[in-house]
């Protein structure tokens, strides 16, 4: 594995809410080499958006460790942060939410680079190369984002994210708005930027088929809780996990001859507030037993695979 | 068309061009679209966000909103009788009983405030002549086929959550047992494994009751899943149609082609994908000729000349490409 | 990556230049025929009170006791009044007060309005409840029961009535503004601005505001018509701008006396308030859709 970029220890978010706290992160470890794409997947509300937000500090972590460089960066001072955030960036899932509806295109693009305090005369070249880049056609530039089509707009919002070449950048669903044709397009896009710059990506998503595509490694998640995470390889050839194992087989293949064994899921998904110790997928899981009540640790079974499962060998891969 | 002259298929839509009005602008929504479909069978219509899949869906259950919605000339054939010319209140007798149709977004199908047993027992009570009782049993029976206990008959949808919404959807659709259902992107709001699970329940139900379907969808995957037939769909126009095996096996029309090279799949490792150059075209101002022309990488002069009829290349496999009439490329493979 | 734009670009329109908000939003809006009438129309009447003294045939004190109650004809286009004044001439001149009551108490009020608003809805948490408590009382009592309250407190005049004017406005731009900022806060650009180090006014400014003020923009044009109507009330019951300034409510007003014998009277003070309240609501209605921004052109 290359050299470590950032690293999450035990990293817990909550949330207040009226029923009580709402735990969308809880103690999740993994690390992501530096030039390499960390895949993130699982279903709505399993937490892996508050992670990717968690990790740039749109949101304060509630407990845990976040090392960037090696550095402690879970609780800095405002002007630490603001030099963070030059290094850390995210890309939206809506291109249209993403993008305020009254700045054209090259205001959009500028907007980092002019906060950055870049040099008025270095402006207007540095935002033609990043629209270049991300592949905005020039005569584009006084367009209002409602004027362009969704691909397009996310390559704005690339584009807004790449400005100060960041060495970490959160992909939160970024292609999952996209017609398949375009979202082809953008993977591609993203896959060629990381290839010239070196960025690290985070690459948050619940399509397999895309993550299985883009990513070098995958945490899968549960309801706050990283359940297996591994290299795409070995997760998509031998996952553990029985969460892992359904979410595998529940994707619908374009391969019509060879029919695949289906796990259909039993019961319901349960609360993710004040959730009860154990591990929280045993309510649908079909190897449940009384040890799943206990709470699990993610052990590594594996080299490079790490599962949190009581039953991990029992099960098998 | 079909090779089976002996009995008409159970829906037939010939012909059906749509278009709509907006800011005195001529939307070309579907144009000249002709399918076929037989009892029992489900048909999957493919195409990308603006193609015409839904506007199809809701042509053959007359409910466009007309203005700003025109169909401009087509038949749409139930078992043999049109339904365009209908009037309203017969048409009013075959929607819900005969064709229904399941939504993308379960939320915006419920009435927010009535129990969800009594939606379902209305739509029911509005198609046979039961009693309220009768209603209720029958609502409680369908909630219990697709998985939901007959005790929460009186629970409101707020206290379900989305896969289970959409699963109460799917009980009211086919609560009158219809000939016809239209299914529209009825997944893409729900998890993937949520998402196994309905299209698990869609197809039981289907066999059990030998219901034919139209499922609109943009994931091929879905379509490998569920569907018999495939029509695929680019700018309001059929531009390849047949048996799944065909379209799967033997993608040809440049669009199928490109819709397959732009798709991820888990069970093959390509470093890059191979999109489609370009944008969908703007459906008010649709390009000479083939409409995908513009990006279609083979494309020549000829394209652009004048319209490509669909052509057979055997079997009930049609493809709309001037290359295929010439037989010169049929890219098996 | 090379041809990606190739195919593609037709569809969109290209701008050799940055086209402020601004100019977007009359562009759209000269397409609007009704809005533009209404504008029109603001125009002409403003145009008509700014000039008055020029162009009003007689004075607007001048009496003719001579040509008292007479009807409307060209010599007197609106007829004259009780003490022979020439109406028409004391509408144009009346447009003045009335206009510049009008607008400068809206415009007075949605500032203040929505300075508090901006605040209250980006801050949030214990600020917003303490001050839309204090909007829920003032939003309680009836708009025109409190500005008679105030302008009775002050005494009458041109700026008390606007202070009156003003005070009940401000509850609705704060309430208002605050709704529409609390839609956009949870937008993703504001997010994204964050993570480039935006700063909290800049945040506000350039961000929220723009995408936050379309409301108010709308709420403004209707209201100034709702405020000359409150303006036409006071004067109306005698609080307000006193004589011998013409106002229209206060013409209204003195007119009533006279209405069975003289319909004249009261009616053409009438229609002016009425052509300008509608043409503003005529206006408004169509900023509302030219202000939206997903608006094609």
């Amino acid at each position: 594995m290359a050299k470590t970029l950032i690293e999450v220890k035990h990293l817990k978010k909550y949330f207040p809410t009226p029923k009580g706290m709402l735990h969308a992160v809880d103690d999740v470890t993994f690390s992501i080499g530096e030039g390499q794409t960390m895949g993130v997947v699982g279903e709505s509300g399993c937490g892996k958006s508050t992670l990717g937000r968690t990790l740039i500090h749109l949101y304060e972590s509630t407990d845990g460790q976040i090392l960037f460089k090696g550095k402690d960066i879970t609780h800095v001072g405002k002007r630490k942060l603001h030099e963070l955030r030059k290094e850390m960036q995210i890309i939206f899932q809506d291109p249209f939410a993403s993008l305020n509806p009254r700045m054209t295109v090259q205001e959009t693009i500028m907007e980092p680079l002019e906060l950055a305090g870049y040099h008025k005369s270095k402006l207007m070249d540095k935002t033609e190369e990043i629209m270049d880049m991300v592949g905005i056609d020039e005569r584009l530039r006084h367009s209002y984002p409602h004027e362009l089509d969704g691909g397009r707009r996310q390559r704005v919002g690339i584009g807004r994210a790449l400005a100060l070449d960041p060495a970490f950048v959160v992909c939160d669903e970024p292609v999952s708005a996209l017609d398949v044709s375009i979202q082809a397009q953008v993977l591609n896009l993203l896959q060629d930027l990381q290839a010239k710059s070196g960025v690290t990506y985070m690459f948050v998503t619940h399509d397999l088929s895309v993550v299985k595509h883009i990513s070098d490694y995958i945490c899968v998640m549960y309801l706050g809780q990283l359940v297996e995470t591994t290299t795409s390889r070995e997760l998509f050839a031998h996952p553990v996990h029985p969460y892992t194992k359904a979410l595998l087989s529940a994707i619908p293949s374009v391969d019509i001859h060879h029919k695949r064994e289906r796990i259909l899921l039993q019961g319901e998904i349960v609360s993710p507030v004040e959730p009860k110790p154990g591990c929280r997928f045993a309510a649908r899981c079909p190897y449940a037993t009384k040890q799943c009540q206990e709470p699990q640790q993610l052990r590594e079974i594996g080299k490079e695979h790490f599962v949190s499962c009581c039953r991990a060998e029992e099960i098998g891969g | 068309m079909s090779i089976e002259k002996k009995q008409s298929p159970f829906l037939e839509v010939k012909n059906l061009t749509v278009h709509y009005t907006s800011e005195g602008k001529k939307i070309h929504a579907v144009n000249d679209v002709s399918l076929s479909l037989n009892r029992g069978e489900t048909l999957g219509l493919v195409g990308e966000t603006g193609a015409g899949k839904t506007t199809i869906a809701k042509s053959i259950l007359r409910i466009l909103p007309e203005p700003p919605a025109h169909v401009d000339q087509g038949e749409i054939l139930l078992e043999g009788k049109d339904l365009l010319p209908l009037p309203n209140d017969e048409m009013r007798k075959i929607r819900g009983k005969r064709i229904s149709m399941i939504f993308q977004d379960p939320m915006t199908a419920l009435n927010p405030v009535m129990r969800i047993g009594r939606q379902i027992a209305e739509g029911i009570q509005l198609h046979e002549k039961i009693s309220k009782k009768e209603a209720e049993e029958k609502a409680k029976k369908m909630l219990e086929m697709v998985g939901i206990p007959a005790s929460r008959y009186k629970e409101y949808p707020h206290q379900f959550s989305g896969g289970m919404k959409q699963r109460v959807v799917i009980a009211m659709a086919l609560s009158c047992s219809p000939d016809l259902l239209l299914a529209d992107e009825p997944t893409t709001a729900l998890d993937v494994t949520i998402q196994a699970q309905v299209l698990d329940i869609i197809k039981n139900l289907q066999q059990k009751m030998n219901t034919s379907m139209i499922m609109i969808t943009h994931d091929l995957g879905i379509v490998a899943e569920v569907c018999d037939q495939v029509a695929v769909v680019y700018a309001g126009e059929i531009v390849e149609s047949g048996s799944k095996e065909e379209i799967f096996d033997h993608p040809t029309h440049p669009y199928t082609v490109g819709l397959f090279g732009s798709l991820p799949d888990i069970h093959s490792e390509v470093e890059r994908l191979s999109p489609i150059a370009g944008m969908p075209p703007d459906p008010s101002n649709l390009p000479e000729g083939c409409a995908f022309s513009p990006r279609c990488p083979y494309a020549t002069r000829e394209c652009r000349q004048g319209k490509v009829k669909l052509a057979s290349l055997g079997g009930t496999h049609m493809c709309r490409c001037i290359r295929n009439m010439k037989g010169e490329g049929e890219q098996h493979g | 990556m090379a041809n990606h734009g190739a195919a593609a670009a037709a569809d969109v329109k290209v701008r050799k230049k940055k086209e402020g908000q601004f100019s977007l939003v009359m562009k759209r809006l000269s397409k609007n025929k009704v809005a533009m009438a209404g504008l029109v129309i603001i125009l002409i009447l403003f145009l008509a009170a700014i000039l008055a003294p020029y162009i009003i045939p007689y004075g607007y004190d001048a009496m003719n006791m001579a040509e008292r109650f007479a009807s409307p004809s060209l010599k007197h286009l609106c007829g004259t009044d009780e003490m022979g004044r020439d109406i028409f001439s004391r509408l144009l001149y009346g447009g003045r007060a009335s206009l510049s009551l009008g607008f400068l108490a809206t415009i007075i009020s949605t500032l203040v309005g929505m300075f508090i608003g901006s605040l209250v809805g980006y801050f949030g948490g214990v600020v917003d409840t303490v001050v839309m408590r204090f909007v829920d009382i003032l939003q309680a009592i009836p708009g025109i029961l409190l500005a008679i309250a105030i302008s009775a407190c002050l005494g009458s005049g041109f700026v008390n009535t606007i202070i009156a004017l003003s005070i009940g406005g401000v509850p609705m731009t704060v309430r208002l503004l605050r709704g529409s900022i609390m839609g956009v806060r949870k937008m993703e650009y504001l997010e994204a601005a964050q993570t480039i180090n935006c700063s909290v006014p800049r945040l506000i400014i350039k961000h929220i505001l723009p995408n936050s003020i379309s409301p108010i923009i709308v709420s403004v044009t209707m209201g100034i018509g709702n405020t000359i109507l409150m303006a036409a009330s006071l004067s109306y019951i005698g609080l307000g701008v006193q004589p011998p300034t013409p106002e229209w409510g206060a013409m209204l007003s003195a007119a009533r006396t006279y209405m069975r014998d003289y319909p004249h009277m009261v009616l053409f003070p009438g229609l002016a308030i009425a052509i300008v309240v509608l043409s503003l609501n005529m206006l408004g209605d169509g900023l509302r859709d030219a202000l939206d921004p997903k608006l094609k052109q």
